[in-house]
């Protein structure tokens, strides 16, 4: 049976969640492949500049954190207060999906809040423990014999969960139709019904 | 889903998370030591390819001066008897001395058991014969404007050498190549890499480092900012 794919489209992010997302994206994109270009000696000897390539890794880390406060500031808060409950909320299915029962799932499947709330901390520890080298360097006062080791850690973290989430969203057919939410805002009514079909249900209820 | 099932997980995971995170920038360093005997030997394997920890290759200029061995000359002069200029050959020639030692950097990471081959600063002392007035050897790194300074009482401590091959081979480009000091009881900046001169002189003058705020004597634990 050919079963033809649904016309209905359901939005799923708003124009300010997907902005935080992709100034997100494109911070760490931009860090990480300085930072590797800073830590890796082939890479160091490769590129060379490193005091270029200091300065883009430090100004953008200043400019990503200046562009998430903006879209806080001038974003929908009403919309980002409701994720984040939406986020900060596991009910029986999301907690029986994360012992690997295919429960039925919201807008956000369990996994996704868990990677929300990872990238979140990771967020904040990244700024911490950067700031610490940053500063560290000019007051010796604010030196962190750790700091640099947590840094790297993170980048580790950081480094496995980014592949784990483009797997997902542009290689694993059955996910990566979620990437037309991260960048036009909708998807098709029949991939939801598959993926999240409470949350459907709570749009066909006009809860959202 | 029954109602009255749900949990407010979330915040209280990033706070571990946040909370676990930054209390291991108290921890860190210990488990850090714990595996390094691991992550140490990983690096001199494949640290150059891929971020294993260990080694991590500091620059000041835009580009990594590059060694010619005919055209690389090692000057050694100031207040000494008999200044010479070494190529790489006649630095090669003279008697070589090995050790493992740690390498420590300021900025908080740390390489086990390197090996490296070179020779001892004796030896380039016995070479140019310094003069009493000589107090302190002022190093020169082709990478402009680097270099720092060690008296000569620290070049005579037993694990500072000159050296000129890492893990038995010779210094690659990222490790100074073709010669570095090598001191393992203080800080990697002051192993001035890329050397290409060695000057003798009265005054210990402040390195590159020292003039952005770092200590002229970079004991390991027990200098910049940092307590034994």
């Amino acid at each position: 049976m050919v079963t033809t794919p649904s016309l209905v489209r359901l939005p799923r992010f708003s124009r300010t969640e997907r902005t935080l997302h992709w100034v997100h994206a494109s911070a760490f994109l931009v860090l990480l492949a300085s930072g590797l270009c800073l830590y890796l000696p082939s890479l160091a000897e490769l590129i060379g500049r490193r005091p270029l390539l200091k300065d883009i890794h430090v100004y953008t880390a200043l400019a990503w954190l200046a562009a998430l406060a903006l879209v806080l500031l001038a974003g929908d808060r009403r919309r980002l207060l409701a994720t984040a409950r939406e986020i900060d909320t596991f009910d029986a299915d999301d907690r029986a999906w994360l012992r690997g029962r295919r429960t039925p799932q919201g807008r956000l499947n369990a996994g996704q809040k868990l990677n929300a709330i990872v990238t979140a901390a990771l967020a904040v520890l990244f700024a911490v423990t950067g700031f610490f080298l940053w500063y560290g360097e000019r007051n010796h006062a604010f030196r962190l014999q750790n700091a640099l080791i947590v840094h790297d850690w993170l980048m580790y973290i950081s480094f496995f969960l980014l592949l784990g989430h483009l797997y997902l969203s542009l290689i694993n057919p059955g996910t990566r139709h979620s990437l037309s939410a991260i960048t036009r805002g909708w998807v098709r009514e029949d991939w939801a019904l598959r993926h999240h079909p409470k949350w459907v249900e709570q749009m066909r209820q006009g809860e959202r | 889903m029954q109602a009255g099932d749900e949990r407010r997980y979330g915040r209280g995971g990033f706070l571990l998370l946040v909370g676990g995170g930054l209390s291991s920038l108290v921890w860190a360093g210990p488990v850090s030591r714990l595996f390094s005997p691991l992550t140490s030997a990983a690096s001199q394997l494949v640290g150059n390819l891929v971020p294993v920890g260990g080694w991590r290759i500091y620059t000041i200029s835009g580009t990594m001066p590059l060694f010619d061995p005919l055209s690389w000359r090692l000057e050694i002069d100031g207040l000494v008897k008999r200044p010479r200029t070494l190529d790489y050959r006649q630095l090669k020639a003279l008697p070589k001395a090995e050790q493992v030692s740690t390498f420590h950097c300021v900025t908080g990471w740390t390489v086990n058991n390197v090996h490296w081959r070179g020779v001892r600063f004796q030896s380039l002392f016995d070479l140019v014969q310094p003069l009493p007035a000589a107090t302190a050897v002022r190093f020169i790194s082709m990478e402009r404007p680097y270099e720092d300074s060690l008296t000569l009482e620290q070049l005579r401590l037993p694990d500072a050498m000159l050296a000129y091959e890492l893990g038995g081979k010779p210094l690659s480009r990222p490790h100074g190549a073709p010669a570095r000091v090598v001191l393992p009881e203080m800080y990697g900046y002051k192993g001035v890499k890329w050397l290409t001169r060695m000057e003798f002189v009265a005054r210990q003058p402040e390195g590159y480092w020292e003039q952005n705020g770092y200590d002229q004597n970079a004991w390991v634990g027990r200098s910049n900012g940092y307590h034994a």
